[in-house]
């Protein structure tokens, strides 16, 4: 006799499949190594299979997203993964990507300044098998276009993520995930003038199937680093 | 195979061209002349001039004798060329080898051609059909050699196709400048009283050699299909090429579609026996009002499969104006390049750069917005920002130093803006900064990082670049222009870190 947790394990279990959420195959490694972010996941998974959409609202914001997806890329790519990245302009600056342990020239850029042609890349992109992931500036997104990139995204099991500008009412999209990211003032590092490590404001505004949540991190020595975890280190450093 | 030859005579090509172009000069008699040693003679006579009695060679003031309403128009230089030129490329829809015979005919290799039209016959009046519609006299012939084909078009007055093997009857009994010989040969048979080929042939070729030289021997040779002509055709033959003649005019996508894919079909099997992938394929549709259009497609790496080519084509379907229908499709490979065999691999973790699917991703979206937008950047050995990267000549190209390990922004503005700074001390951080009306207190900075510009190709002042970090947390790229002196040091926004 299975005791009342175990059926409603299960019960949980079987939800998440007929919503369509797939457990990680055998064989393939289920951790990235993404820190707390993983957390936030049904069974602690980073869902690679599926499209996250980052809300910007300005400039600084776009930048401070473009570093996540970055930090996120790293994992995700490993040594020889190949990423498209949709820019609006040409801001994008190569060398920069290095910096968070991304071989800049396994990306490859595509410049757009119209969404509609964006839109039509994004989707063919989405469907190439040969990616690792995608990753687009885009004005806006309709639900319609964003349940098209998660169809795509089903059979090619490529990685998508979009940026998107922050409008006063933002519409539901079918996107596995919304995030939102916004620069912290760095700490200084053991009383040394200058800037410390890069820190953001990590909101996950909203998740299929998990948990919505909010951290602060930090990007050292190629990890997400929770900010609160460091302090307690530097405290037991102290003391 | 046995090949075959069609010449195309027109008998009044300078007249007829005008005559398209005029229409009030026709059947009027009228000449084209240009002077030659002090006297304007007679380049090329309309039909009806030549009724009268002026013909081509003749001095217009002999020819104003004998007609008296003549028009004499000026003759313009090359026009035979030109003019031949238009008509033997409207020719290549019935095969693609049409060659010029100045001054006044084409030379058709028609080897294979002919059955797609039902046969030499149906195939041969077409093509007459169509040019005396046009507004050409023209006279055709087929034969196994350019030479008796040349020959029977101008001399022979029935018949015009000769069949395979019988070059020798067919020219025996025309006039000897049915061998094209030259005009002093020419003018020595007439004296020695040679009317026809026939007696010619009977002659030894070492006797003929000795009176008339080896040219002769040459073209009697050529005419009788124991030399080969070679001729000089007017689009070089591409060697990978397909052609789709349609029974109706197509004007549909669909159409086109399956005309497209019929043609890659086709290509792609020769191109795979061959261990070949395309490059770069150019369609040309014909249609029947007579003009052509193309398009054309790039690949990034050589590829025969038919289902990748055919969605780069459906991209480009669009572009293509039917009007009242397109009779041929012709589908040129243009560039083809050895293909590299890989082994298919059923479980491939990492996939690379040099995915198929990969190149098929990128053709397709440059077919759809254009090369341009595709870029892939290397490191250049240079130290100012906008210099550091260089566009990748190639998807696989790998670069040859690392990638720098120096703070840099994620967003590099193309062009630095121009910001008002506070600061408090020279040669140190600003304290506060304006940019688009925003003002930002800086709490936190790094630098400065001098950058020197690269004086041996570009002269002007220096960067000293700080990293600067703002009460919120914000971080950004700020750069001055030049040492401070005191007046006006100009400060520059330059880029947004993560």
């Amino acid at each position: 006799m299975e005791s009342k947790q175990q059926v409603i394990n299960k019960l949980r279990q079987d939800i998440l499949s007929w919503e369509g959420y797939k457990a990680p195959t055998a064989g393939r490694r289920a951790q990235l190594g993404l820190g707390p972010l993983e957390s936030a996941f049904p069974q602690g998974v980073f869902p690679q299979h599926s499209v996250h959409e980052l809300v910007c609202a300005s400039t600084e914001q776009v930048a401070a997203s473009g570093g996540l997806v970055t930090g996120i890329l790293s994992k995700l790519m490993q040594a020889d993964g190949v990423c498209v990245w949709i820019g609006r302009e040409k801001h994008l600056f190569a060398p920069a990507l290095a910096t968070f342990g991304v071989l800049p020239h396994q990306i490859i850029f595509i410049n757009l300044p119209k969404d509609r042609d964006a839109l039509w890349v994004m989707e063919e992109a989405l469907k190439c098998p040969g990616l690792t992931a995608v990753v687009a500036e885009l004005r806006e997104m309709d639900f319609k276009q964003s349940r098209r990139f998660q169809l795509a995204v089903e059979h090619s099991r490529v990685t998508g993520f979009v940026l998107r500008n922050a409008s006063a009412k933002l519409s539901s999209t079918a996107c596995a995930a919304r995030w939102q990211v916004k620069s912290l003032p760095s700490t200084e590092m053991n009383g040394l003038p200058g800037l410390g490590f890069m820190r953001w404001q990590v909101d996950l505004l909203k998740v299929r199937n998990g948990q919505a949540g909010s951290w602060s991190l930090e990007w050292q020595d190629g990890q997400f680093v929770p900010v609160e975890e460091n302090r307690q280190q530097e405290e037991r450093q102290v003391s | 195979m046995q090949k075959r030859f069609m010449a195309i005579w027109f008998r009044h090509l300078l007249t007829d061209g005008l005559t398209r172009r005029r229409q009030e000069l026709k059947d009027l008699p009228f000449v084209l002349a240009s002077p030659v040693k002090n006297r304007i003679i007679i380049v090329a006579a309309s039909a009806a001039a030549e009724k009268e009695g002026a013909f081509t060679g003749m001095a217009v003031a002999d020819a104003r004798a004998a007609v008296s309403e003549l028009m004499v128009i000026d003759a313009l230089p090359d026009q035979a060329a030109v003019l031949l030129r238009l008509i033997g490329l409207g020719c290549i829809r019935y095969t693609p080898s049409v060659a010029l015979d100045l001054p006044d005919g084409l030379l058709l290799d028609i080897s294979g051609c002919a059955h797609l039209w039902g046969g030499e016959r149906e195939y041969l009046k077409e093509i007459v059909l169509k040019l005396r519609a046009a507004g050409f006299d023209a006279r055709a012939a087929i034969a196994d050699t350019p030479g008796t084909a040349w020959a029977v078009a101008r001399f022979a007055l029935r018949r015009p196709i000769i069949a395979s093997g019988g070059q020798a009857a067919a020219i025996a009994t025309l006039p000897p400048a049915a061998l094209r010989p030259k005009p002093e040969i020419l003018e020595n048979l007439h004296k020695l009283g040679f009317n026809q080929i026939s007696p010619l042939l009977a002659i030894k070729s070492q006797i003929l050699r000795r009176r008339f030289g080896q040219s002769l021997l040459l073209r009697i040779d050529q005419a009788l299909g124991h030399t080969e002509e070679y001729l000089q055709f007017l689009v070089p033959p591409v060697p990978f090429t397909e052609r789709l003649p349609s029974l109706e005019p197509i004007r549909t996508v669909p159409g086109i579609e399956i005309a497209i894919e019929k043609l890659l079909e086709m290509l792609c099997s020769r191109l795979q026996a061959e261990g070949l992938g395309i490059r770069k394929a150019i369609l040309k549709c014909h249609r029947i009002d007579g003009r052509k259009v193309q398009v054309g497609i790039t690949t990034t790496k050589g590829s025969h499969s038919v289902s990748h080519l055919l969605r780069l084509f459906k991209l480009q379907i669009d572009k293509i104006e039917p009007a009242l229908g397109i009779e041929l499709f012709v589908l040129e490979a243009r560039r083809t390049e050895e293909m590299e065999t890989v082994q298919e691999q059923l479980w491939s973790e990492s996939k690379g750069l040099g995915d198929t699917s990969l190149a098929e991703l990128l053709d397709r979206i440059a077919g759809k917005v254009g090369d341009a937008a595709i870029q892939r950047f290397l490191p250049a050995e240079h130290h100012w920002p906008e210099l550091s990267v260089k566009l990748a000549g190639s998807l696989t190209e790998q670069p040859k130093t690392a990638w720098p390990e120096l703070p840099r922004p994620i967003r590099l503005l193309s062009t630095p803006e121009k910001i008002e700074v506070m600061a408090l001390v020279p040669d140190h951080p600003p304290k506060l900064f304006v940019h688009k009306r925003k003002r930002h207190t800086i709490a936190k900075a790094d630098g400065p990082e001098r950058i020197g510009r690269e004086w041996w190709q570009d002269s002007g002042e220096h960067r000293d670049y700080y990293v600067v970090e703002d009460t919120e947390g914000q971080r950004y790229w700020v750069f001055r222009s030049g040492h401070y002196d005191g007046s006006d040091a100009t400060w520059y926004l330059h880029g947004y870190f993560a």
